[in-house]
């Protein structure tokens, strides 16, 4: 840690610096039994293990996209990831600095921690305050961090709003006068204005219709590529990832079972739970080649299965997978955690 | 077979305002054939969902039929009174919706709930409903169905209950499914299940579907035929791989262009520019002209029918001839 404190204001010089890194990340949460359960049957509190040691890094100018069912984990690891929740375990870092004990320490450090990480919302409708207009909103984060004076405003939010393809008359509108695709892009330019160096994309597109996901994408893909992002990408949606991801990690009930370039990842999935869902995917156009059939649901997070959590599910699950968790190792640049892809099974 | 299940013959739909009626649907026909599966795609707000309610007679007042007809098996039932109209749906059109918990009783076991539906529509005693309602369960592929009778919907997840709505859609039997959405609350391995599901149950029986969805990829995989919806009005209508694959209108092709796939290679989507238009502001001719790549001025002059281009029928001045997937 000693060395880190030296240059960690300083910007990294190469494309393939390492921004954004996820150290043994993990969250649990403690659920409340109902006190006829705890008088009947004396049950304790369960536990949901939402996030369990998640590590990755992301580099400048990248995005890494994580894909999984609804309470696989993922939307609690990108609030992780921008200290909107406290690990249990691990640590989230933001160009060398520790995340939650940069926010929690000294007052500029923090702010200049807030400047440097933004994150786009699923629903637009719930994260633009529908009595502000579009210059309040956009401006909030420039005159928060001081990086603008007041009569500068105007023209550097009518500058945010070009870039996101909005019009300058736009300015004094409300959000209720747009409609969902646009109010996403008033999102996107409020997150953009304090140029981030890290940006988190929580499902942007899920609440759009299709011919203005097309327009979001394509935007959210054009800023990043432009302003070298690193960015956190969570879909449920693994056809949206294709189009949006360098490197892609599939998630499962809190852990990450698959974790390799985008290529890699659709020409060669390893997991039989990346399969499946590849499988489970409708298409539009027809696919050669069997496709594996989509079993079970996902289990109850308040009691995981023992060994692999996706044994129940799993076509190729024997007996050590029932017990013993594998672990996610690497081959190459594929990382993935099952024992039939290790022992060669699969 | 003697003519279609379901007709549907210009069915308009209007919303009285104080500066005039919203015309939310206008002019929308088409037919259903027994055992057939049509899809309705559409963005929001096209009034897909909207069709879906018109015809069974469940419009949230102060929307009306305000013309047009609605036949089933060659009877009109848009103009029932309610009573009539109650035994219609439910013993003859079957609905299923989006989420699976508006359509279940929170304070009733689903064996209750079953039962309750298949008596009121089918002479059956207790005992003989309950054994019915068992074996639909099963069919649904629900696992334990007997011990699953005596629980409540919040006992079920998500995909589990949709399986219990197909399960009462299916109960009295009836000839036509309106399907509304029914995988979009759903995660995509559970989808996979309840649509293969659907399929399955209503091949078996010859029963007609009606599936509305946003999805392009559910309708790919599920439906013999299949309507496009833009701004209250059918712009194209024929067989699913002709819809798909040689769209006419130039509303289907930038709407199918839009839809990520896996097996496309481009590294950009197709966009449309532009929005939906709102109800009140729908523009005049054709409702697609001010974002349609080919519109000349009299597609804003004059409103297209839909018309037969190849083996599809599209609502355009200048269909596609030549698709770029041919």
């Amino acid at each position: 840690m000693t060395g880190r404190s030296v240059t960690a204001f300083e910007r990294p010089a190469m494309p393939e610096t390492v921004v954004v890194e996820a150290r043994g990340l993990g969250k649990s949460y403690v659920m409340r039994t109902p006190w006829t359960d705890r008088l009947l049957r004396r049950a304790g509190p369960g536990r949901i293990d939402a996030v369990q040691d998640v590590s990755f890094t992301i580099a400048r100018g990248r995005t890494l996209a994580l894909v999984g069912e609804s309470g696989c984990g993922k939307s609690t690891l990108a609030r992780l990831m921008v200290g909107l929740e406290t690990p249990t375990i691990g640590s989230a870092w933001v160009d060398r600095l520790d995340v939650q004990a940069t926010l929690a320490g000294p007052a500029d450090a923090a702010r200049a921690m807030r400047r440097r990480m933004q994150m786009i919302f699923q629903d637009p409708y719930a994260s633009l305050d529908s009595r502000w207009r579009v210059r309040d909103i956009v401006a909030e984060p420039l005159l928060e961090q001081g990086l603008i004076l007041p009569p500068q405003a105007p023209a550097r939010v009518a500058a945010l709003l070009a870039s996101v393809g909005l019009q300058g008359v736009d300015i004094d509108r409300f959000p209720h006068q747009f409609s969902g695709g646009q109010r996403q892009r008033i999102s996107i330019a409020r997150a953009i204005s304090t140029s981030p160096e890290f940006l988190v994309c929580d499902e942007p597109t899920s609440a759009l219709d299709v011919s203005v996901q097309a327009q979001v994408l394509n935007l959210l893909v054009d800023l990043q590529r432009e302003r070298a992002l690193a960015c956190l990408f969570i879909s449920h949606n693994l056809v949206v990832v294709r189009y949006v991801a360098d490197d892609v990690g599939v998630m499962y009930l809190g852990r990450i079972v698959e974790l390799a370039p985008k290529a890699e990842l659709f020409a060669a999935p390893r997991h039989p739970y990346t399969r499946m869902l590849l499988a489970a995917v409708p298409d539009v156009h027809p696919r050669d080649g069997g496709r594996e059939p989509v079993l079970g649901e996902m289990p109850d997070p308040l009691s995981p299965p023992p060994g692999c959590a996706f044994h129940p599910r799993c076509p190729h699950a024997n007996e050590r997978c029932r017990v013993e968790r594998p672990a996610l190792l690497a081959s190459g640049a594929v990382q993935v955690a099952c024992h039939a892809v290790e022992e060669g099974r699969l | 077979m003697s003519g279609p299940l379901l007709e549907v013959r210009d069915l308009c739909v209007e919303f009285p305002m104080r500066r005039g009626a919203l015309r939310a649907l206008d002019g929308v026909s088409f037919d259903i054939a027994p055992g057939e599966i049509l899809g309705i795609v559409g963005e929001s707000g096209a009034g897909k969902s909207l069709t879906g309610t018109a015809i069974i007679g469940l419009l949230e007042p102060p929307g009306r039929i305000c013309g047009g007809q609605v036949l089933l098996e060659g009877q009109r039932i848009d103009d029932l009174p309610r009573e009539a109209m109650r035994l219609v749906r439910g013993k003859r059109i079957g609905a299923i919706f989006q989420d699976p918990l508006t359509s279940l009783n929170p304070l009733h076991t689903v064996g209750r709930q079953l039962v309750e539906t298949l008596r009121t529509h089918l002479p059956l005693s207790a005992a003989q409903a309950r054994d019915r309602a068992i074996e639909l369960l099963q069919r649904t592929g629900l696992p334990a169905p007997a011990a699953r009778l005596a629980q409540y919907p919040h006992e079920f997840s998500g995909g589990m209950r949709q399986r219990v709505v197909i399960a009462l859609a299916l109960a009295a039997e009836p000839r036509l499914i309106i399907a509304d959405e029914p995988t979009t609350a759903l995660d995509v391995a559970v989808q996979a299940q309840i649509i293969r599901l659907l399929r399955d149950l209503t091949q078996a029986r010859g029963t007609s579907v009606m599936l509305i969805t946003h999805d392009m990829g559910v309708i790919a995989e599920t439906c013999d035929r299949v309507a496009v919806m833009y701004a209250g009005r059918i712009v194209e209508i024929g067989p699913v791989r002709e819809v798909i694959h040689h769209p006419a209108h130039p509303y289907t092709a930038g709407l199918m262009a839009s839809v990520p796939s896996l097996s496309d290679t481009n590294e950009r989507l197709a966009q449309i520019e532009g929005a939906l238009p709102r109800l009140g502001e729908i523009p005049s001719g054709c409702a697609f002209h001010p974002r349609c790549p080919k519109a000349s001025p009299r597609c804003g002059d004059e409103r297209p029918e839909l018309a037969l281009v190849r083996r599809t029928r599209a609502a355009c001045w200048w269909p596609l001839v030549e698709s770029p997937a041919a």
